[in-house]
């Protein structure tokens, strides 16, 4: 056997992922006592050095720009650290026609540095879907199992929004929410006559401090990072208390390869590649909480093959890398010419919407089944590359003329974004690819995904829906999207809404799903998935929230097996 | 994380500027990156002039004459050579091939046409000639009724947004916009009141 380094000690669980669900399982179990060992497969993130908040464009300092030759790096620390749609080295394949896409995040936080903090409850609908249409499954958990960890993530990160009583949309413990927006005043307005529910919306962000973090500054830039952590990240909020237990050794540069398993079918630690040395290492470990992302983590499993499991670990149903879904996503905008009447004034607020239209049309019937929320944005952000752009297509011409079209045209584009669920079916999933390692020799994964009729005509209505509000606000709807093909209506490709859950779901039964309700193995006890992976179901609502709270209920539940010894 | 590159932040720039990228809009830092560089380089070059990355001489003076005329100076502020544009544009280009194939064979084209229909190229030709070209390459109806324009129209269209790009994500682009923000300030003042509501 080539040399291996085993660490000499034996943690009581081992973590892998540092996002949403592992931050969270981590902060939870060392505060619980467990001495937890994280892996985290990109580096360390230091938000004064890496978030570049609040720099003007022509006042940022010459740090890391470097010259000549040496720029190219650099570019990188200009972004906030928000992963990529293609890591070098480390590939992923799509079968014909899927072209899925696969946003990963190799860093302290994982995509929780950058996300939209979209904070949504689940509705308790959402967990019995198969109940109210017969379709899909429903979820071994009901909504009174979750609600009180929604209770205690909102608490601990702090949420802000408004009580407003909309079954689809589940209240929750909140802080109060910002002004809105002229651009969402005006939408709010449509969205009354049309009898569109319209109200504000739920985002990780503080409008007051809350645990030793200040509130936020205004400053709409949430999405490259915070410094001062005014909103919610893993690596700001969930691992410093839990570095604070002194129970958390964090290993970065630490890309997982396998969970190792026992002779007695029982996890016993994993085997992971220190991207540094290049070389292979060991944890030992009582339990393994996977929190990878839910296709990492599928990934992860189905390569914990062995004699015991010859098609990866804890895939005995068969269902590991099954029922991916992502979010249904289409995307419009229109001009409205209200909006240059306004003076000059701050529109900049938080990083995301302050207002937003929960799912609406939950009562009634509809065309497909399920429903979906919608985003907004547009008015007098920060002026950016490719903002002008529609004004050159629309008016062409060149000199005065366009500077003074560009002028008065500038903040009254209304841009809205759908976010609709998805319902998982056979043609999309992923598996392991035969044919193709990463650089560090693990199998990839391939990508199979399909949209079926429900999300096309969903993508559809979203379409419908954002031109009646343009219009309403006596503006001209712009976007034009296909009636077929691959993104018929303005549909997403697969992936692209980055909201991919499902491939390690739970279920009651241990024939047709990978975990129970308590996110852990059926096949194997002492193994936790507390990434996406679990969902059943995949809502109008960003999984971000759900996630933690079903990583807060698994954690305590770990804890109370390890203290009566039945891991 | 593996580094994003100065390669696939032009290339996202580039989707962006297509008009189908993931970020609607690319950061105004990222721009304002390039920005940075070029100063740099200006600052680096000898008595401040700007050396051409991509762009001959010849066509980098086409470059920026036809980024003055898209945004000129006016009353309110500056136009896109002051607020470097040109440079911007010089510089992106250098590092995409796309934007090579459309500016550099754009030039060609405009040249081309220039010495076929006035037998002097485009800085060659006189000021009534160059506004006539232009007036017919800016517009996508000319191509329509005369296919020969359409690389021309493409070209211009291509350029113009560039332009816009260089200007707005600059400091005196988004004052032109009087944009106000960026700042920290302990509430939200919400949206004052409409004009005629």
């Amino acid at each position: 056997m080539a040399q291996v380094a085993r660490t000499p000690k034996t943690y009581d669980v081992c973590v892998i992922g540092s996002g949403a669900g592992g931050g969270m399982a981590a902060k939870i179990l060392t505060q619980g006592g467990l001495d937890v060992l994280m892996l985290e497969a990109g580096p360390q993130v230091y938000p004064e050095k890496d978030f570049k908040m609040m720099m003007w464009p022509y006042e940022l300092p010459h740090r890391g720009v470097g010259i000549g030759g040496e720029a190219g790096k650099n570019f990188g620390e200009f972004l906030a650290p928000n992963g990529a749609w293609k890591i070098e080295g480390e590939p992923y394949t799509s079968s014909p026609g899927s072209n899925f896409q696969w946003f990963r995040s190799r860093i302290v936080g994982g995509r929780t540095n950058h996300w939209g903090r979209i904070a949504l409850r689940f509705a308790p609908v959402d967990f019995r879907s198969k109940t109210r249409d017969g379709i899909g499954d429903d979820w071994p958990i009901s909504y009174e199992d979750i609600s009180p960890y929604y209770d205690k993530v909102e608490g601990y990160i702090g949420v802000f929004g408004t009580k407003e009583n909309v079954p689809s949309a589940p209240d929750g413990l909140f802080l109060p929410p910002p002004k809105p927006r002229c651009s969402e005043v005006l939408i709010k307005r449509a969205c009354d006559k049309l009898n569109i529910t319209c109200i504000p919306s739920r985002l990780a962000v503080l409008t007051k401090a809350l645990n030793g973090r200040a509130p936020c500054h205004y400053c709409g830039q949430c999405g490259r990072g915070c410094v001062t952590a005014s909103n919610f990240s893993s690596s700001q909020v969930l691992l410093p208390p839990a570095m604070k237990t002194g129970k958390l050794t964090l290993i970065t540069g630490a890309m997982a390869r396998e969970v190792l398993v026992g002779p007695d079918g029982k996890a016993t630690g994993v085997s992971y590649i220190d991207k540094a040395s290049k070389s292979e290492k060991r944890i030992s470990a009582r339990a393994v909480v996977l929190a990878a992302s839910a296709c990492e983590s599928a990934r992860l499993l189905l390569n914990s093959k062995s004699k015991l499991f010859p098609d990866g670990l804890a895939n005995s149903s068969g269902t590991v890398g099954r029922y991916l879904m992502d979010s249904v996503g289409s995307g419009g905008w229109g001009y409205v010419p209200q909006m240059e009447q306004m003076p000059p004034h701050n529109h900049d607020g938080t990083g995301g919407m302050h207002m937003y239209i929960p799912w609406w049309k939950y009562d009634r019937r509809n065309d497909f089944p399920r429903g979906y929320h919608i985003e907004m944005g547009g008015g007098r952000d920060m002026p950016g590359v490719g903002m002008f752009g529609d004004v050159c297509d629309e008016f062409e011409g060149y000199g005065a003329t366009l500077k003074s079209t560009c002028r008065k045209r500038y903040g009254t584009g209304i841009s809205f974004a759908g976010r609709g669920e998805m319902v998982p079916n056979a043609d999309t999933y992923c598996e392991l690819d035969p044919g193709m390692v990463d650089q560090w020799g693990i199998p990839v994964l391939k990508f199979h995904f399909k949209w079926s009729d429900y999300e096309i005509r969903q993508a559809k209505d979203m379409q419908e829906t954002f031109k009646s509000i343009i219009e309403a606000m006596g503006g001209e709807y712009r976007t034009k999207t296909p009636i077929d093909g691959p993104n018929a209506f303005g549909i997403e490709d697969g992936g692209k809404i980055i909201h991919e859950v499902g491939t390690a779901r739970m279920g009651a039964d241990p024939k047709t799903s990978v975990l129970n309700g308590y996110c852990q193995a059926h096949d194997v006890k002492n193994v936790f998935v507390v990434d996406g992976a679990p969902l059943v179901t995949n809502p109008d609502k960003n999984p971000t929230l759900t996630i933690m709270a079903l990583s807060w209920r698994a954690s305590d539940y770990l804890l109370q097996q390890a203290k009566s010894g039945s891991l | 994380m593996q580094g994003i590159s100065r390669r696939d932040l032009l290339r996202n720039l580039s989707v962006s500027v297509a008009g189908g990228s993931v970020l609607a809009v690319i950061p105004a830092e990222a721009a304002e990156l390039v920005h940075q560089l070029v100063h740099k380089e200006k600052a680096a070059a000898v008595a401040g002039k700007y050396a051409p990355k991509y762009f001959s001489p010849i066509q980098y003076e086409a470059l920026t004459a036809l980024c003055d005329t898209i945004i000129p100076k006016d009353e309110k502020s500056g136009g896109a050579i002051e607020a470097g544009a040109p440079e911007f544009i010089d510089l992106l280009t250098s590092e995409n091939e796309d934007y090579q194939l459309e500016l550099g064979g754009g030039f060609m084209w405009l040249d081309n046409y220039c010495v076929d229909n006035y037998d002097h190229t485009f800085l060659e030709c006189t000021p009534a000639q160059q506004k006539e070209v232009l007036d017919l390459i800016a517009y996508r109806k000319n191509a329509m009724a005369d296919p020969s324009l359409s690389q021309g129209v493409a070209f211009f269209a291509f350029l113009r947004e560039m332009t816009c790009d260089g200007f707005y994500t600059s400091k005196i682009g988004i004052a032109d916009l009087e944009y106000i923000g960026n700042v920290a300030i302990a509430e939200f003042p919400g949206c004052p009141p409409f004009p005629h509501s």
